[in-house]
């Protein structure tokens, strides 16, 4: 084996290597934010509904506010977190699709 | 001007401007049919996405749903709002990376199999008929309460205009509608909305009214009031549930994960440019989504209240103008059973049978009422109201302007077409590309399969009209299953074709035909074959068939997982496609192959 082919093997597998950590990093942040998304909807809105509902807030009892309300702008701010985290983790293992660091692509 | 005129003239503008639309965003290519041209804005496209969401059922049936059964209604708001996040961070942006245009396009090549492709159309199929369906019969609704024009009419009405836009524009087309649409639906619901919630509660946001006070100085807050309301009635306190967990856990679990499988949903994720762009336009729907579905509860809660206070101790006489106006529909009905010529209402079924039977010859009671021929029950509730009225006659049941009345009427034929327009391209592009261009007809130049897709656009439009004119009984209570059709069929196979590299094409279709057959088994049984026996001390494990889609999930993946890895390892080269689907980088747009 030449210098030249091991330093292509070498390269192709610290790329390999970079991509398992990036899937690694993206299922950890996945965990994470599934975790709050159980909690609100099944947790709070269903399973723990009645045992919440000794509480109000604005005007709701609080088991109901996050089965009716709550819950739903948790979701929209879940997806938006997910987009920022991503493209931060995208970058730093430099596998993003931004025009600016975009591979040329054959 | 009439509220009669007003309705025409919304009616009737929106549908030129969605033609304008149409004619505007011809497509050109397959690709402009099947992914619109693959280079739409984040934004526009959470917007498109939206409005192929919300269909007549969210817009017209959800809140009267849950105006009726309180607190359980969360499932279809948790389930329907979930299913986004699912969406957003398991399966779209990669999804998006594989850059195809069709979801059996992606279960084909990810399982390297045209068995596991025609499965997904089969499935894919099955799930969009049944949904389709229901979106005519909705426009119909709207053209005979609103327009006075016979149901059918109005269900031809909207399969000409779908036509145009879907045959014509494709998946480009139907995207610019969409926006105009999700536009037109989004404000004829929150007008309404805030105008209701200001009387009730002098607050003008909907979502703060429904927790605010009455200004009626009792100082009670809505919920408060409305529980109080109902349980003198008879009825179960408003945020109280009567579902078991179990069940309400399993509803919501088989609409989130069905949500998530949905195909035209999925599809509009394959029009964006980049992966990034995917998980962000996820977001920008799910946003315009909850402004709709955050108002919708309070809507319910605020219509209840509006409907026991006019209509309860009401004299019959002395009922406003729109309670006959429904009644001429067959959605209200009036049965006075102790002769007093006042409306009581309260809990328990009024008619049996519970639907009412109008006398043929439209002979009318001493009161005016139209005469039924079903026989009273033992509740002393006199009054049937079909809850699909509940979100197009409150503007009128809270006294609001002609033109708001009309607004609704345009926004909900906004909503049920938006819908069944993103269903049919699905369906055309599943024929067209997935059925005869990758399996049957593989010689077919861009050209004679950009003709097949738009024949196949017009046989669905087609056929989607005929349930909409000769609704088989099955339909509408399918329609709701569509979802947990999808979660117990297709949501396992694209997971698991993402995020596991083991899963191979003998596991993903026995589980496919597994996850399905079951729940469909399951559901025509308590449906169909013994609707006796349709209650929870008969269902396994207390879960209605509503929520049975949840199990025929667990079973679809524990046999796909199970039957992997008991044979072959998939190729290498399919296990270099998840490596490479999982990473955002060189996405490129979608092509043809």
């Amino acid at each position: 084996m030449d210098t030249e082919e091991k330093s292509n093997q070498l390269e192709h597998e610290t790329a390999l290597n970079n991509q398992t950590l990036y899937w690694q990093a993206n299922l950890k942040l996945l965990a994470k934010l599934l975790v709050v998304w159980f909690a609100v909807s099944f947790g709070c809105g269903i399973i723990l509904v009645d045992w919440l509902d000794q509480f109000t807030i604005a005007g709701f009892k609080l088991g109901f506010w996050f089965a009716q309300q709550g819950a739903v702008y948790v979701f929209v701010a879940l997806i938006f977190v997910y987009a920022r985290q991503m493209k931060i983790l995208d970058r730093q293992f430099d596998v993003g699709d931004d025009d600016s660091n975009q591979e040329p692509q054959s | 001007m009439s509220t009669q005129v007003l309705t025409y003239l919304f009616v009737g503008a929106s549908f030129a401007l969605y033609i304008g639309i149409a004619i505007w965003s011809r497509a050109g290519s397959t690709k402009d049919f099947y992914v619109a041209g693959g280079g739409v804005h984040p934004v526009v496209n959470g917007m498109a996405t939206a409005a192929d969401w919300m269909s007549a059922a969210s817009f017209i049936s959800m809140a009267g749903i849950i105006s009726f059964i309180g607190r359980d209604g969360s499932v279809y708001l948790l389930g329907w709002t979930g299913g986004y996040v699912l969406l957003a961070l398991l399966l779209a942006p990669y999804l998006r990376k594989f850059g195809r245009f069709t979801v059996p396009d992606f279960i084909g090549e990810r399982y390297y199999s045209q068995a596991a492709r025609i499965v997904a159309v089969v499935c894919l199929i099955f799930v969009s008929f049944t949904y389709v369906a229901g979106q005519m019969r909705g426009v119909g609704i709207v053209f005979s309460r609103f327009l006075e024009v016979e149901v059918n009419t109005g269900v031809i009405i909207g399969m000409a205009v779908v036509f145009m836009y879907a045959v014509l524009g494709g998946m480009k087309g139907i995207t610019y509608t969409q926006v105009a649409q999700y536009c037109v639906l989004i404000f004829a619901y929150m007008v309404p909305a805030i105008f209701i919630s200001i009387m009730i509660t002098g607050n003008p946001i909907p979502q703060l009214g429904f927790g605010a006070e009455v200004t009626d100085g009792s100082g009670l807050s809505v919920l408060q009031k409305l529980d109080g309301v109902l349980l003198d009635l008879g009825f179960s306190a408003y945020t109280a549930g009567s579902k078991s967990t179990i069940d309400v856990f399993a509803i919501t679990a088989a609409l989130m994960f069905g949500t998530a499988g949905l195909p035209h949903v999925l599809v509009r994720f394959f029009t964006v440019p980049k992966v990034s762009d995917a998980r962000l336009s996820a977001g920008y729907a799910l946003v315009f989504i909850a402004i709709l579905y955050t108002t919708a509860p309070a809507v319910a809660s605020f219509a209840r209240l509006n409907l026991v206070d006019t209509v309860h101790n009401t004299a019959y006489d002395e009922a406003p103008e729109w309670f006959g106006n429904w009644e001429n529909t067959g959605l209200i009905a009036w049965q006075d059973k102790n002769d007093d010529g006042v409306m009581q209402y309260g809990a328990g079924a009024a008619l049996l049978p519970a639907k009412p039977i109008f006398d043929v010859d439209g002979t009318r009671g001493s009161h005016g009422e139209r005469l039924l021929n079903n026989k009273s029950t033992e509740s002393a509730n006199e009054v049937y109201i079909d809850r699909d009225i509940m979100v197009l006659a409150n503007p009128e049941i809270a006294g609001l302007p002609g033109w708001v009345i009309a607004l609704v009427a345009a926004g909900g034929v906004a909503a049920a077409l938006s819908t069944a327009a993103g269903l049919l391209l699905v369906i055309s592009s599943a024929i067209s590309h997935d059925l005869l261009k990758q399996t049957l007809l593989p010689r077919i130049t861009e050209k004679q399969e950009l003709l097949y897709a738009r024949l196949a656009a017009a046989v669905a439009v087609c056929i989607a009209g005929l349930f909409g004119i000769y609704p088989p009984a099955f339909v509408a209570q399918v329609v709701a299953f569509a979802f947990g059709l999808a979660a117990a069929s297709l949501f396992p196979a694209l997971l698991l074709g993402i995020f596991s590299k083991r899963a191979n094409k003998e596991g993903a279709i026995s589980g496919m035909l597994a996850g399905l057959v079951f729940t469909f088994a399951y559901i025509a049984y308590f449906k169909f074959v013994a609707p006796e026996l349709n209650s929870a001390e008969y269902w396994l494990w207390g879960i209605s068939p509503e929520g049975i889609g949840a199990i025929g999930m667990l079973l679809n993946f524990v046999i796909a997982m199970t039957i992997s890895h008991l044979t072959a390892k998939p190729p290498a080269t399919v296990q270099a496609l998840v490596d490479n689907i999982r990473i955002p980088g060189g996405a490129k747009a979608a092509e043809n192959h």
